[in-house]
């Protein structure tokens, strides 16, 4: 607590007085009633084992350092900044449209559902109309656009969330021989799993039924994004 | 010595209906009120959304508009009655030059969602003139 501002390093604007005045040291200082703490004991006494050792020996309960730095330097200050969630623009709610700028599905238009705990978003094409499935997505690869999808009312089960796309652990072979007669040959595919398919519908049904409702916009969802002669991101209306 | 007919058609004068070109006001438009000096006049867009304050004629443009009527230093309740009793603000906003203001402003500003369907609609009308002149030529 600052009680007195710092005019210059050593000087304060507040004289002793004064701050003794604005503390209220001439109504004497708190006396709290909790009883005193406890110092913890500086020795304790230890078994020891072998016969000639006496049976317990008293052993300092905060041991001494065994490394003392060459210089003393000034230690930098521990930070006391805590990781926060990312905030979210203010432009992206849920049924925004947004433009992926980057990673596999990049210039796909696609419908924001929510954010995710981790701070991704998670977007869905829809599959049906533009093939980007349930995915989730970085704010910071993103162009959020004005144009909502009217998703109503619409709850996203609790399931889909950051451990919902975590990939599965694959059993590793501990076979050197048959790891090196496998490479090269054509790796097994795994179907999609029938559980993501089927709420990959459920979530679709909902969006493809709003996108219906406003002419165009379907196809919209379907055309790629791009820039073309003339255009300029910072310049461009989204 | 006979007046020559004045080849200006637009003064600077009390009344005149002015389009701004640079502030916070861009584009808009508001009625001279008062000549300061050779560089400044007063103006004031009551309708318009334009704050009385003194401009410099440089960021004015003039238009063929003016309040023919209104007195010379009026506070903005009395060229707001003035305005309105002419009618200036209606007849500008009618003029092809303030639509194509207006276009040109709708156009720079459309959104993504927008701009993909004026590509529909171009492209849609540039087919239908295609398969028109095929049959034609056909024909």
């Amino acid at each position: 607590m600052a009680r007195s501002k710092q005019l210059v390093p050593h000087i304060g604007r507040l004289s002793r007085s004064k701050v003794n005045a604005r503390r209220g040291l001439h109504k004497g200082l708190k006396k709290s009633d909790a009883p005193a703490k406890s110092e913890p004991q500086a020795y304790k006494e230890v078994q020891v084992g072998g016969e000639k050792n006496s049976q317990t020996r008293l052993v300092p309960t905060q041991k001494a350092a065994t490394f003392y730095p060459a210089e003393d330097i000034r230690q930098p200050k521990k930070s006391r900044k805590t990781p926060q969630p990312t905030r979210l623009r203010g432009s992206i709610t849920p049924g925004t449209v947004l433009i992926l700028l980057a990673g596999r599905f990049r210039g796909k238009r696609v419908v924001f559902l929510k954010q995710l705990a981790s701070g991704l978003l998670l977007v869905t094409g829809p599959y049906a109309i533009n093939g980007v499935p349930l995915r989730r997505v970085n704010q910071a690869y993103v162009i959020a656009t004005s144009t909502k999808v009217d998703l109503g009312d619409f709850k996203l089960d609790e399931k889909v969330n950051d451990s919902y796309f975590a990939k599965p652990t694959v059993p590793r072979s501990r076979d050197a021989e048959s790891e090196f007669f496998a490479e090269g040959k054509p790796k097994v595919k795994e179907s999609y799993p029938e559980a993501k398919s089927s709420e990959q519908k459920v979530v679709d049904k909902v969006v493809i039924e709003s996108v219906r409702r406003t002419e165009n916009l379907g196809k919209y969802l379907k055309a790629s994004w791009g820039l073309s002669k003339g255009q300029h991101p910072h310049q461009l209306v989204f | 010595m006979s007046k020559s007919p004045s080849t200006f058609t637009r003064f600077v004068e009390v009344g005149r209906v002015v389009l701004l070109k640079s502030g916070p006001c861009e584009g808009k438009v508001a009625v001279i009120v008062e000549i300061i000096d050779h560089r400044r006049a007063v103006i004031d867009g009551p309708t318009t959304g334009v704050p009385r304050q003194s401009f410099p004629y440089r960021h004015l443009t003039l238009t063929p508009f003016s309040v023919k009527t209104l007195p010379r230093g009026s506070r903005t309740g009395i060229v707001r009655k003035y305005v309105e009793k002419e009618g200036v603000i209606e007849k500008w906003n009618k003029s092809a030059w303030a639509q194509k203001l207006e276009t040109t402003h709708r156009r720079r500003n459309i959104n993504d969602f927008g701009r993909f369907s004026v590509q529909l609609m171009k492209k849609n009308r540039r087919d239908r003139v295609r398969r028109a002149l095929a049959k034609q030529a056909k024909a």
